[in-house]
């Protein structure tokens, strides 16, 4: 009984963790997911992974998009992994990782349970096509 | 009322305190999705608990930084929070950045204040219902404290702010020349207005128009804090709302404080505090609080109608050819709207005397 059949939108944190100053990279995103019609909650700098966990659960978002330009991914993302564990969120969240990360360093956070990488040079469509076709259905 | 076992099971989540059941409701409320409406209806059972303080201002007033300060006290003192966060969405896109929660920096860690943040999803008054049903959960919950945070742009952010029990109005210095247009909107709604940043300059004039305006509200019984006090003349003979007070204590009239406050340093919270507690017990005193409560359920009942209605007439608009189609035969000069809302109702009402002829019939017997 609904009278608006588009209620339903897509839900995205985009989060900067840890020590990292950089978030041109975030705001872009940002702008271009709301600019697809997506709803985006930026957690702003230089949060923790406790932060990011919490903002992820409360806010119940389909995608989470850490932007990690520090090069303290394999220590941060694995802790925002099994915060999200701990909430029996990890399995319907769909997390993706953006910044400097190097080559060698992706297939561990894939193992991790991050959805996709995208590293410097890829286009926003891109990532929002990534997003609208494997953003959970709940 | 008859709920599927995931929905019953994430009731029984909700109420046993699982932050992420919680959240999961919200978002079913939100989306509308199947099974909301029964969720919803089982939550009421469990409300009613809840202080809904509702804050509003024009943009960059401080609402969020406030909100923030505003969680940490009522921590402090060992309450429970919920904070309802709506920024505006795109009109074109329906996207929405929602920022608010930013600013919420004291909190963080702190699961037991519970940030939520909703966009208005270009939806005309279901941003009202959204936003009602979400105090509900947060309610049921066992929430302490809900905060209900919007921008008061319009009429549908007032709509929002009503949902709550006490609504502060945000009033940055320098708007002194403002205060004159918004007079007819948001000031009414104010239960205390906030003069925020009040170390900046021109804080003092702005309180002191604002004192004016409340007293001049008050001397003339039309303006200023006219909320409840507008629904207790209209109730009554006209004669000034001192007679009509149902009660006969006439030493219960609400009159609208001004608290000066510098949210970034938390300056004045305190103060704040204090005064929402006035406000709640003057509700609760007054038997304004009972009267507040049925208006807002007779408003949720009517949108709900509403909604359901016009949801039924889509149909309706579909079997008469569509939306676009009518719209183009208008454009032509070949029908007016009114035409054809009278054609598309014309079943629906068919229906509805058929309905009441049969219940005569059947009463007849």
């Amino acid at each position: 009984m609904s009278s608006e059949q588009e209620a339903e939108s897509i839900r995205c944190l985009v989060a900067k963790v840890g020590l990292d100053g950089h978030d041109r990279g975030a705001h872009v995103i940002a702008r271009a997911f709301r600019d697809a019609g997506f709803e985006v909650i930026y957690s702003g700098l230089h949060k923790s992974p406790d932060q990011i966990v919490q903002a992820a659960v409360q806010e119940d978002v389909d995608v989470l998009g850490i932007s990690i330009l520090s090069g303290a991914h394999d220590t941060l993302v694995p802790k925002i992994m099994d915060g999200l564990a701990e909430y029996g969120a990890k399995d319907d969240t769909l997390v993706l990782a953006g910044g400097v990360i190097p080559d060698e360093d992706r297939e561990g956070l894939k193992d991790d349970g991050v959805a996709a990488i995208f590293g410097p040079g890829t286009s926003i469509e891109e990532t929002i096509e990534f997003v609208r076709e494997n953003a959970p259905q709940r | 009322m008859t709920m599927d076992e995931a929905d019953e099971s994430l009731l029984e989540a909700l109420l046993a305190g699982e932050h992420r059941a919680l959240a999961r409701v919200i978002s079913k409320i939100e989306n509308r999705s199947p099974g909301y409406r029964d969720l919803v209806s089982e939550l009421y059972a469990h409300t009613g608990n809840a202080d809904v303080i509702g804050i509003t201002g024009s943009p960059g007033a401080g609402k969020s930084t406030l909100v923030d300060k505003l969680a940490e006290a009522y921590r402090e003192r060992g309450e429970t929070v919920g904070v309802i966060a709506i920024d505006p969405s795109s009109p074109f896109t329906g996207g929405a950045v929602l920022g608010d929660r930013i600013r919420m920096a004291s909190t963080v860690g702190d699961m037991d204040v519970f940030v939520r943040s909703m966009s208005a999803r270009g939806t005309l008054g279901g941003l009202s219902t959204a936003t009602a049903d979400a105090v509900k959960a947060m309610d049921a919950f066992g929430k302490d404290k809900i905060i209900i945070e919007t921008v008061g742009a319009g009429q549908n952010e007032i709509d929002i702010v009503r949902t709550a029990d006490t609504v502060a109005v945000l009033v940055p210095p320098g708007s002194g020349d403002d205060i004159q247009t918004l007079k007819a909107g948001i000031l009414e709604i104010a239960d205390i207005f906030i003069v925020n940043k009040a170390d900046r300059e021109g804080a003092d004039r702005t309180v002191q128009e604002l004192r004016e305006m409340v007293h001049l509200g008050e001397e003339s019984g039309l303006a200023g804090s006219a909320g409840h006090h507008g629904v207790d003349a209209m109730d009554g003979d006209g004669a000034g709302w001192d007679d009509v007070d149902e009660s006969g204590d006439d030493t219960d009239d609400w009159t609208t404080p001004i608290v000066e406050t510098v949210a970034t340093k938390g300056t004045g919270v305190d103060t704040f505090i204090d005064e929402l507690g006035n406000h709640r017990s003057y509700l609760v005193d007054s038997g304004t609080h009972a009267e507040k409560v049925r208006q807002r359920y007779a408003e949720e009942i009517r949108t709900l109608l509403r909604e359901d209605v016009h949801a039924l007439l889509e149909g309706e608009l579909a079997d008469s050819g569509g939306i676009d189609d009518l719209a183009e035969a208008v454009r032509q000069g070949e029908t007016d709207p009114y035409s054809i809302a009278t054609d598309v109702l014309a079943p629906v009402e068919a229906c509805v005397e058929n309905l009441a002829a049969d219940a005569d019939d059947s009463s007849a017997e």
